[in-house]
């Protein structure tokens, strides 16, 4: 599997660490609730087919990214840093 | 025999005996060349066998080469190359070759059909593995490792190219000619010993001339260009995501020491064009396994290629037109055709030679070699005396690639075989015989075509010239199975024949993959890569229903055998983990002290001296260098993390528990950080150099994590915070200086002098150490006057030389991990044996350093049900009865009346120690209500240890509970 990192261009899948979904990004606020929390902690989609999830380019650049990419298929679609998803 | 003497030879053994090969030929050939037609004996009836095939697809002729721990078993002797003193022995027979005792399974087989062990060895359970197994395992199998440690070296590498053309056959050398001369970088990889495929092996012209006085023609050219690599002996295994493949190749040459046999490689493309070709597969009919009875392919290749005849009289039983020409090159090479049997009533044969139309072969005969075959014909019987016969029941195209990301195969009638399915793999065409192309005019230009196509994407504009060559047809009814008395063998490598996969039918086991592994077809080494197709199609028709329907199993990667040493290349014992050695390593090592483990670090367990026999009164000893005068340790393998911005301290308040926004400059604190689910994620303390500089220390253990979770932090949850992270672990070498001498020792080599004043008890600093620009931090992990003393790393093995010297004259000295664990034990400062990733801020009695002033990571969560209150086991402290009263980690803590069972287990212990200074046995562990029940006695077992002791709870602070010595 390889992943076009913005910053370092395409690059194998050892150089990266995987987080998980890309739901991590919205952290529900502290007095969000006990739901909203569980949510965010532990419930998770598993799809068959496009999903988003973080990586962290660890053994380059450092940064983490969204990746989009397609649990069927395994194409990577497309790779973002996470601090402009944020922004 | 060889059809021409050779020019020069080398000498092998097989089972002993002396043989002569010409170098470039397999085994396989050299063996025929000497007559020799048992090589083996099978897998589960250890029937007699022979080579079949001339390449990687061969069933029959495994061998072992080398003896002792750098044998090798189940090499294929026909992709083995001959090399002078090269040892290959057969295997899978007792006492030899020719009289193998285990051959009595095959008068047994009645009773041995698919499934037999399943029946047979149900009962009783218990021997199944004691009895049953291990029996069968010896009876069955082919070659055994040597179960010694081997000390060949292997490779791993990776490439990258613009176009990966798989097979160099016609269509594989036109692809590359035509994308390398447009300028893509080209890598054309072949599994055999030289390129050319077919065109070697066949007599065919291109261009005008013989096939391989075209491909020496074109391998010049593809050498010429310096965009192109050749890799021969390299077999792609594997079609991977994003266009990486990976490939196996053998290294030629002869066996040297340290010279790698087989280097992994992993090749990246953005485009592949697969030019595989196509495997011949057998026909079944009755005991058609006998040596010499071979692939018609494969006797043209020993007569084309290598000048050797399979044998004096040759039979040849297709049901193609391609088999004709073996008859045709028998006879071009000057050896006898005894009859060519065509399955077909319609054939269209000419020849100085006995033809059969519309005829079978029944029956064969000859033990240890063929003798002769009879035939069925104009509906008699007629008996032709051979010693080889060449059989074809068609091509199947090597697909399996284009299988490899999920892809199926498409079933193409005409030529009664599977074709790739378009676009099974993303950036993979195919082109030439995989395709079900078969004539050498097409396959050359499918290859340019390919090659056209593939180029385009790249945006390249390839110009095309394609050479006029033979453009033969094919044409092909399909013969399965032969009807007759005897089995008739689909899987040779698993012993698997036509009546076991009609059983698996008869049976319900009616899917492809239930048939699969119900008869273990297509499960041996080779995959089934001649078998899959025959085996299906007896199981469609023992099913009524066609091929297409029937469908096939799934082909995964590798194609060929690879080794696990080829795969794990690199990674054998030091190669396993990186080493990472602190600066004073080599003075440690030069005290002789043990060395352990810590992550990929390696630090001193402790300092040995004359005199002391065991560790723990070298321990014992350290432990009192640092209570009572001074000690040294190197820290430097905690991870140090620069923090630097106008928003420093927000993200320290952010990812740590309590607060460090109000943290003065010039002070340290220590800080707990949670993980978002409320656990501890790690601990330690943090620095203030400035108003927006910090250096914050984590676990040797949690460094990489505490890194990825700050970045993690910044980019992801909040990159509204202006700060930067940076890791300067191995920038700074650390040393813990501690003991009421520390302060005494630390101004023998500073350049100012120390004084309670300017440096009390959680201070920092810069200083400057022996003229050396230093950091200080009067911070303490053993609970006395202690120091942290940083300098660059450059200048650490001195600066520990200077502090352990000067120690010692003040009657202290280095200490190494069992001490600086001792002392912490003595104080209650925890380590990851206690947060341990289930316990959390409550648990450690530090709930009240989660400030309830601002949001942390962590802190909602935290709050949560179930994780706070009475049920939790918290962290105490346990004393034990005296010296002789050992106590063991991971027991479990009892009440003392009860039963020691899982149910009635209240808690468990995690550090344990001797404590010197106690003169006693300590412990941490977690206890439920822990902190309400100090005083009272409790029991601890070690059920594995098989050890109970009766405990005192107490806090978990067994030593200077004020903290009076650090800050004195």
């Amino acid at each position: 599997m390889r992943i076009i990192c913005p910053n370092c261009g395409e690059r194998d899948r050892r150089e990266f660490y995987y987080q998980g979904d890309a739901l991590a990004l919205d952290r529900p606020a502290e007095d969000a609730g006990l739901e909203a929390w569980d949510d965010y902690l532990h419930n998770r989609d598993n799809p068959a087919g496009d999903t988003r999830d973080l990586w962290f380019h660890e053994a380059g650049c450092g940064a983490w990214l969204v990746v989009e990419r397609n649990t069927m298929t395994h194409a990577v679609h497309k790779a973002t840093l996470a601090e402009k998803v944020k922004a | 025999m060889r059809l021409h003497a050779p020019e020069n030879t080398v000498t092998f053994t097989f089972d002993g005996r002396k043989i002569k090969g010409v170098p470039g030929e397999p085994v396989s050939a050299a063996l025929l060349a000497n007559d020799i037609k048992l090589v083996a004996r099978s897998f589960k009836y250890h029937r007699p066998r022979g080579v079949m095939s001339a390449g990687s697809e061969e069933q029959n002729a495994l061998v072992t080469i080398g003896h002792g721990a750098q044998a090798e078993p189940n090499v294929r002797a026909t992709t083995l190359e001959v090399s002078e003193g090269l040892e290959v022995s057969s295997q899978n027979a007792w006492p030899s070759l020719r009289y193998d005792m285990m051959a009595v399974n095959d008068l047994a087989s009645p009773f041995l059909a698919a499934g037999f062990y399943y029946k047979t060895f149900m009962w009783p359970r218990s021997f199944w593995e004691k009895l049953y197994e291990p029996v069968i395992r010896r009876a069955a199998g082919l070659g055994a490792l040597s179960g010694e440690t081997n000390p060949d070296t292997y490779e791993k590498a990776f490439a990258f190219c613009d176009v990966l053309v798989i097979g160099a056959g016609p269509a594989g050398l036109m692809a590359a000619l035509t994308a390398g001369r447009a300028g893509a970088d080209v890598i054309i990889a072949d599994e055999d010993t030289a390129m050319g495929g077919r065109l070697l092996r066949e007599q065919e012209q291109v261009d005008g001339k013989p096939g391989a006085d075209w491909v020496a023609a074109a391998l010049a050219e593809l050498d010429a260009l310096p965009n192109v690599r050749r890799m021969t002996r390299t077999t792609v295994t594997g079609a991977y995501d994003q266009g990486t493949y990976g490939a196996l190749e053998r290294i030629a040459g002869p066996r040297v020491p340290g010279k790698p046999l087989e280097c992994f490689w992993r090749i990246v493309a953005k485009r592949a064009i697969l030019c595989a070709g196509a495997l011949e597969r057998p026909i079944a009919f009755p005991n058609n396994d006998r040596p010499g009875i071979m692939m018609a392919s494969a006797v043209r290749a020993y007569v084309n290629r290598w000048g050797v005849a399979p044998g004096t009289r040759v039979a040849i039983f297709g049901n193609n037109d391609d088999a004709h020409r073996t008859a045709r090159d028998l006879v071009a090479a000057g050896i006898k055709v005894a009859a060519l049997i065509d399955s077909r009533d319609d054939a269209d044969v000419e020849g100085d030679f006995p033809i059969y139309t519309g005829a079978k072969v029944i029956a064969t005969k000859g033990r240890h070699a063929l003798q002769s075959i009879t035939i069925r014909h104009n509906g008699g019987t007629r008996v032709i005396r051979t010693d080889c016969l060449a059989m074809s029941g068609g091509w199947n195209p090597t697909v399996h690639l284009t299988c490899h990301m999920n892809g199926r195969p498409t079933w193409r009638e005409d030529i009664a075989s599977f074709v790739p399915t378009p676009e099974s793999i993303p950036g993979m065409v195919t082109a030439g015989a995989c395709n079900g192309t078969f004539s050498t005019a097409a396959c050359l230009a499918e290859g340019a075509k390919a090659a056209v196509e593939v180029a385009g994407g790249l945006g390249l504009k390839p110009e095309v010239t394609v050479p006029a060559a033979d453009d033969a047809s094919y044409a092909i009814t399909p013969l399965w199975a032969v009807p007759g008395k005897g089995r008739k063998w689909i899987d040779f490598q698993n012993d698997v024949h036509v009546k076991d996969i009609k059983l698996a039918a008869q049976e319900n086991f009616r899917s492809v993959e239930h048939m699969k592994r119900y008869t273990t077809q297509g499960m041996a080494p080779d995959q089934g890569k001649s078998s899959n197709v025959v085996a299906l199609a007896v199981l469609a028709d023992a099913t009524g229903r066609g091929i297409p329907e029937t469908g096939t199993t799934t082909f995964r990667p590798p194609y060929v055998p690879v080794s696990i040493a080829a795969m794990g290349a690199g990674s054998q014992g030091k190669g396993f983990a990186p080493e990472r050695f602190t600066t004073s390593h080599r003075a440690s090592i030069a005290r002789d002290a043990p060395m352990i483990e810590a992550g990929l670090w390696y630090r001193p367990s402790y300092f040995p001296q004359k005199g002391e026999t065991h560790w723990q009164q070298s321990c014992d000893r350290e432990v009192g260098y640092v209570r009572n005068a001074v000690g040294v340790c190197d820290v430097s393998t905690l991870g140090k993390i620069d923090i630097q911005g106008p928003d420093a301290a927000a993200l320290l308040d952010f990812v740590y528990t309590n607060t460090f926004s109000t943290l003065k400059v010039g002070r340290v604190r220590y800080g707990l950080m949670l993980r978002e689910d409320g656990h501890v994620m790690d601990d330690g303390t943090t620095a203030r150099l400035g108003e927006q500089h910090f250096v914050m220390t984590t676990t040797t253990a949690a460094a990489g994590l505490v890194m990825r979770h700050l970045e993690f932090v910044l980019q992801v949850l909040r990159p509204d915070l202006d700060a930067k992270v940076i890791s300067v672990t191995e920038q700074w070498a650390q040393f813990a200086v501690a003991g009421p001498q520390a302060r005494a020792l630390l101004n023998t080599v500073l350049d100012q002098e120390l004084d309670d004043e300017s440096w009390p008890f959680m201070a920092c600093g810069e200083v400057g150490v022996a003229g050396v620009p230093g950091r200080l931090f009067r911070i303490s992990f053993s609970g006395e006057h202690a120091y942290e003393v940083a300098v660059p790393s450059r200048y650490g093995e001195s600066l520990f030389r200077m502090l352990t010297a000067q120690a010692e004259v003040m009657g202290g000295g280095p200490y190494g991990m069992e001490a600086l664990n001792v002392l912490r034990i003595e104080k209650g400062f925890i380590t990851h044996a206690e947060i341990h990733g289930r316990t959390t801020a409550f648990d450690i009695g530090m709930a009240r350093m989660i400030s309830t002033k601002k949001d942390c990571i962590g802190k909602a969560s935290a709050a949560r049900p179930g994780l706070l209150g009475e049920s939790r086991q918290q962290l105490v402290g346990l004393r034990g009865k005296g010296r002789d009263h050992a106590l063991t980690a991971g027991a479990h803590l009892f009440e003392t009346q009860a039963a020691e069972t899982r149910v009635n287990s209240q808690g468990y212990t995690t550090s344990v120690c001797f404590s010197p200074t106690l003169e006693t046995h300590l412990a941490l562990g977690f206890l439920e209500n822990g902190r309400a029940r100090h005083g009272e006695v409790i029991k601890l077992r070690d059920h594995l240890r098989d050890i109970t002791e009766e405990v005192e709870v107490c806090d978990p602070v067994f030593f200077d509970p004020t903290g009076g010595r650090a800050r004195g």
